[in-house]
């Protein structure tokens, strides 16, 4: 054996952090789409989603319907495992552990520590580092960010204001983590530990962003893309791929609207192509004027 | 006109980025690939690690499956990791309907055959004539049979993980996640003797 290989390569290991990370690098460049049934779950498939987010209501719904929102009936999620060969995400409540070791157990290939549930801890989130699963957490900033890498979380979303159709939250959440990070790189040693401080997230990892320019993980938009052009604009301003909750299934025709967005993420930077996903796409989802939105139906408020 | 071989990776979806870098470290002039105009100035291409239902999908809607087929046929060097080994493989076991590979190497793959997400891991890998290499599965594919023609250059656990037929390679795993540019260096290697 080379004396170059870690002891840990020798024999087969799951649930590193190189394979859970990994295994987010390999949805790059493509679109995730919230799904409700098996049914939903295949058109998705079929329009070139890299996977689906299992949930029992799309964020516009939970938005309507008020009361508590929870992680999904396993039932349900199974069906949708059953459906499609891409794979299959759902979301736990912030915090709720157990709903977390339940999505493992179901064989989930990542679990969504979602601020769009209603939380279940208002001071600590999971112990991610304790999963074999994966997990995508939302930021709105780069401290926020950096504390749920630094609680295990493989994968970072922008968390956008979900359920409204309207992208304004998303832009500013990744216009706000990419300014962060541009600041870092201009910092010198001696400044990276009043940054650590001030981000409320650990020296270490502030020091690799610092040298890196990025975050050590994938880093997704989601929370208010409606259209290909939406998309195409997240991916513009360094999202590495695109979150797609209500905005697919409450428009007027999924499969056609699934695909444009599908291919304005890949096109994200040709215009003409962006145009032709565009045209004859009926009706997008109606949306919500997030100035209008009361603080306490924010969303993105959740999560510490 | 300098040596340095242009090396495409195919950038419709997966971990593009990974493969660039590891391309430019094995000293190859990487650049991504979507349109059949880029495909036909790159001396060799990468098929990257992503979904390979999408991966096809695309290709299909983007008119690039015929030019990828028709350079591959024509011998263009290529190297696929994960994704882009089924991509590569003359038959898929289980494809999704209307799923379609570009195909170049005599084999049979099955899909996500070491399991979900769950089961994904590392292992040290015995790769002919590259030495022992850190390898990265994630929900990864293994090649249940090959031609005569292919050449089984790993195996773990008693399935094929890397082949090569002619001017193409494939590994079921991504040595582009591990800063380990040994498979990649191989790959150059292959392109420069190509040209």
């Amino acid at each position: 054996m080379s004396s170059t290989l870690p002891t840990s390569a020798q024999n087969p290991e799951t649930g590193t952090a190189r394979v859970k990370r990994g295994m987010a690098e390999q949805l790059k460049g493509g679109v995730i789409m919230d799904v409700v049934n098996a049914e939903q779950a295949k058109i998705a498939e079929d329009a070139g989603a890299v996977a689906v987010m299992a949930l029992e209501r799309v964020p516009a719904d939970i938005r309507k319907d008020g009361g508590v929102a929870r992680m999904s009936d396993p039932n349900m999620i199974e069906e949708i495992i059953e459906a499609v060969s891409i794979p299959v995400m759902a979301k736990s409540r912030i915090g709720h552990f157990v709903e977390a070791q339940v999505l493992q157990s179901l064989g989930v290939d990542y679990i969504d520590e979602s601020e769009v549930l209603t939380p279940a801890d208002e001071v600590n989130h999971s112990d991610k580092w304790a999963f074999t699963t994966p997990f995508v957490c939302g930021a709105t900033n780069l401290g926020e960010a950096l504390r749920r890498i630094a609680e295990g979380a493989a994968m970072i979303r922008s968390k956008g204001e979900a359920g409204t159709g309207n992208v304004v939250e998303a832009v500013r959440h990744l216009r706000q983590i990419k300014n962060e990070i541009a600041k870092l790189r201009g910092f010198d040693n001696n400044e990276l530990f009043a940054a650590a401080k001030e981000l409320r997230a650990p020296y270490e990892l502030v020091k690799e962003v610092a040298e890196l320019g990025k975050l050590p993980v994938v880093l997704f938009s989601a929370g208010g893309v409606a259209t290909p052009a939406d998309a195409a604009l997240m991916r513009q301003l360094g999202a590495e791929g695109v979150f797609v909750g209500s905005g697919i299934f409450k428009s007027g025709d999924p499969a056609k609207r699934a695909a444009a967005i599908v291919k304005a993420t890949t096109f994200y930077d040709d215009p003409k192509i962006i145009a032709d996903a565009s045209r004859n796409l009926g009706e997008a989802m109606v949306g919500i004027n997030c100035d209008t939105l009361p603080e306490a139906e924010r969303y993105a408020n959740r999560g510490w | 006109m300098s040596s340095t071989p242009v090396i495409g990776v195919l950038a419709l979806q997966g971990d593009v980025r990974e493969h660039l870098i590891a391309l430019a470290a094995a000293d190859a002039v990487a650049r991504p690939v979507r349109r059949p105009e880029e495909l036909a100035e790159v001396d060799g291409l990468v098929i990257p690690g992503g979904e390979s239902t999408t991966i096809s999908k695309l290709a299909v809607l983007f008119g690039l499956m015929e030019p990828l087929r028709a350079r591959v046929a024509d011998g263009m060097p290529v190297y696929g990791t994960c994704a882009g080994l089924i991509m590569l493989a003359d038959k898929i076991l289980d494809p999704r309907s209307g799923q379609e590979t570009i195909g170049g190497i005599d084999m049979i793959v099955r899909r996500n055959a070491f399991g979900r997400q769950n089961e994904s891991f590392e292992a040290t890998v015995e790769v002919t004539g590259v030495g022992p290499v850190e390898g990265v599965f994630i929900r990864a594919p293994w090649v249940e049979s090959v031609g005569a023609q292919t050449e089984v250059l790993a195996e773990h656990g008693g399935h094929i993980v890397a082949v090569r037929q002619g001017n193409a390679l494939a590994t079921s795993f991504h040595p582009e996640l591990t800063g380990d540019h040994r498979m990649h260096a191989l790959f150059v290697e292959m392109v420069r003797d190509a040209r």
